[in-house]
């Protein structure tokens, strides 16, 4: 029971990081058909960008202040990078055929992998506490302060993503530019803002799982985005690409799914296990498991 | 119905437009005037659809200009046109298939600050059917409701110019019916119409004047009269054989 609820805790904190990277794959392809294979490295880039902010703007010491001054002023830079990524390497590419745009995301990622292997070096980094190591032993199980704020202010991400996805008027233009670009524009909605916006809310969680992967797991090294980004990326397809909560629900599965393989088998098999998972949810839900809620009439 | 005035509210001319090598408009000139109902007729293939996308910016011409009240269309990005007063119901409804019928309604009203209450109440008036579904998914809706749907969320922007392109397509012909007198009431409150459609004999009964289109270039026009009286048009169009 103990393994149980441990795996549990440790779980949600893993598919809380799934879930925040995986809500930028899923809402580019909405929009674009795209898998942005540049995601993940821009996540590890994340790691580095907090760490550089941290160590050239605020030396040493923590304090709730610096990590949120590290977490907004990383967001920001990780969010300029993901429109300028569009800028040149999607956007040429908007009427081009679809292959020609996965290969130039294969491309990005490359250039973000090594960008960040020439910046940093290939040696891996260990990122520094901006949150204090504090545990709290329940009764067997150990959860730390790390753990409670990730899936807190993940959860909280989350909940305000969802509410302006369904709720507000710029939400409902992303939605509708996801079902038919063409009739969005009829609308008067400016599609390329929409694919904008889009960027920069998917880079902007990505930078803040980046982040969370650097405070939990402590060591970063680059070519992290491959591994975290692949995870991140099944747990889209989990939920049904292209669909928000879907996102979400396939991060938090994928999470517990990892964690309690690590608890019960081994954590050596845990791709082993992903995979697996992947390949049986798509023979039963080929679209995932929120994916195309509604056949549409023609 | 006779026209209230004079005043060109659209005018194409010398419109080019193709797809890639393949010329699909091959220099057509028509012209809109305010108040009017005027069709666009063709059969499959004519460039009618091309015509009307090609007025909404979702398709550049090669060659040519469009003008509405006398602003140059062809060099705008397709979501500038509806702010300008030309609202496009598509070929097919294109309504968003996993959003609610309101939601598709509001999203009609997007280029304005709020949404006007008359606006909607007018478009539920006419339309009673989508007050009655506003929460379900438009995805939903039977074909004829979607064709309600895509010319209530057209009318959402308060458009001075309504762009029907096939509004009877597919559609069960007693809904056919029921669209067509509702068109009938949106043009009478002050909203011009211009209208594609494959269906000639419920186009005609409609619209004050109408152009036949064939392989991209406009080889007919006159008042609905007219085309009506066309031995030609009779023939290809409303199914009657020479005698």
């Amino acid at each position: 029971m103990d393994i149980f609820l441990q795996q549990l805790a440790n779980g949600l904190t893993i598919g809380s990081m799934f879930a925040l990277i995986a809500l930028g794959y899923t809402m580019v392809y909405g929009v674009m058909k795209l898998i942005n294979f540049a995601h993940g490295d821009l996540v590890a880039a994340s790691a580095f960008v907090g760490l550089f902010i941290f160590t050239n703007l605020f030396g040493s010491g923590t304090s709730i202040f610096i990590a949120i001054a590290v977490f907004l002023l990383t967001a920001v830079v990780i969010a300029i990078c993901g429109v300028f990524l569009e800028r040149v390497a999607y956007r040429p590419l908007r009427t081009a055929p679809r292959l020609s745009a996965v290969v130039s995301a294969l491309g990005a990622s490359m250039v973000i992998q090594n960008g960040i292997m020439l910046l940093w070096g290939p040696q891996l980094k260990i990122f520094p506490d901006l949150i204090p190591q504090v545990y709290w032993d329940l009764g067997g199980v150990v959860i730390s302060l790390i753990q409670v704020l990730i899936m807190a202010f993940s959860l909280i991400l989350m909940i305000a993503l969802y509410i302006f996805i369904e709720k507000t008027k710029m939400g409902t233009a992303i939605r509708a530019s996801s079902i038919d670009q063409d009739a969005a524009r009829l609308m008067g909605i400016n599609v390329n803002n929409i694919i904008v916006t889009i960027f920069v809310i998917g880079t902007s969680l990505g930078a803040v799982g980046g982040l969370f992967i650097g405070l939990y797991y402590k060591g970063i090294t680059f070519n992290m985005g491959w591994q975290y980004g692949l995870n991140a990326f099944i747990a889209a397809i989990i939920g049904g690409i292209g669909n928000i909560p879907g996102a979400m629900l396939g991060g938090m599965l994928l999470g517990l799914f990892n964690a309690f393989i690590a608890g019960y088998v081994s954590s050596t098999w845990a791709d082993a296990f992903t995979f697996t998972l992947l390949i049986v949810i798509l023979i039963f839900r080929p679209t995932g498991i929120l994916g195309e809620r509604v056949a549409e009439k023609v | 119905m006779t026209t209230t005035s004079n005043d060109i509210l659209l005018k194409v001319t010398d419109l080019e437009v193709s797809y890639g090598n393949i010329a699909a408009i091959k220099g057509i000139s028509l012209e809109v005037r305010q108040g009017e109902i005027v069709t666009i007729l063709g059969s499959n293939g004519a460039g009618k659809t091309t015509t009307m996308r090609t007025i909404s910016q979702l398709l550049k011409a090669k060659s040519g200009s469009i003008t509405f009240n006398g602003v140059e269309l062809t060099n705008l990005p397709a979501h500038k046109i509806v702010s300008l007063g030309i609202s496009h119901s598509p070929e097919g409804r294109r309504v968003f298939g996993i959003l609610t019928v309101e939601e598709n309604l509001m999203l009609g009203a997007y280029t304005r600050k709020k949404v006007d209450p008359e606006i909607l109440s007018w478009v539920y008036n006419l339309f009673p059917r989508l007050e009655e579904r506003k929460a379900q998914l438009a995805g939903t809706l039977s074909g004829g409701e979607q064709q309600m749907l895509a010319i209530g969320r057209a009318l959402m922007s308060k458009p001075s110019m309504l762009l029907l392109d096939e509004p009877s397509l597919g559609i069960a012909p007693i809904l056919v019916k029921a669209i067509f007198a509702q068109i009938r009431k949106i043009a009478a409150s002050g909203v011009t119409v211009l209208l594609v459609e494959q269906n000639a004999k419920v186009a005609l009964k409609l619209a004050n004047r109408g152009y036949v289109l064939e392989v991209g270039k406009i080889v007919f026009s006159g008042t609905s009269a007219e085309l009506l009286g066309s031995p030609k048009i009779q023939e290809a169009y409303l199914g009657k054989k020479r005698h």
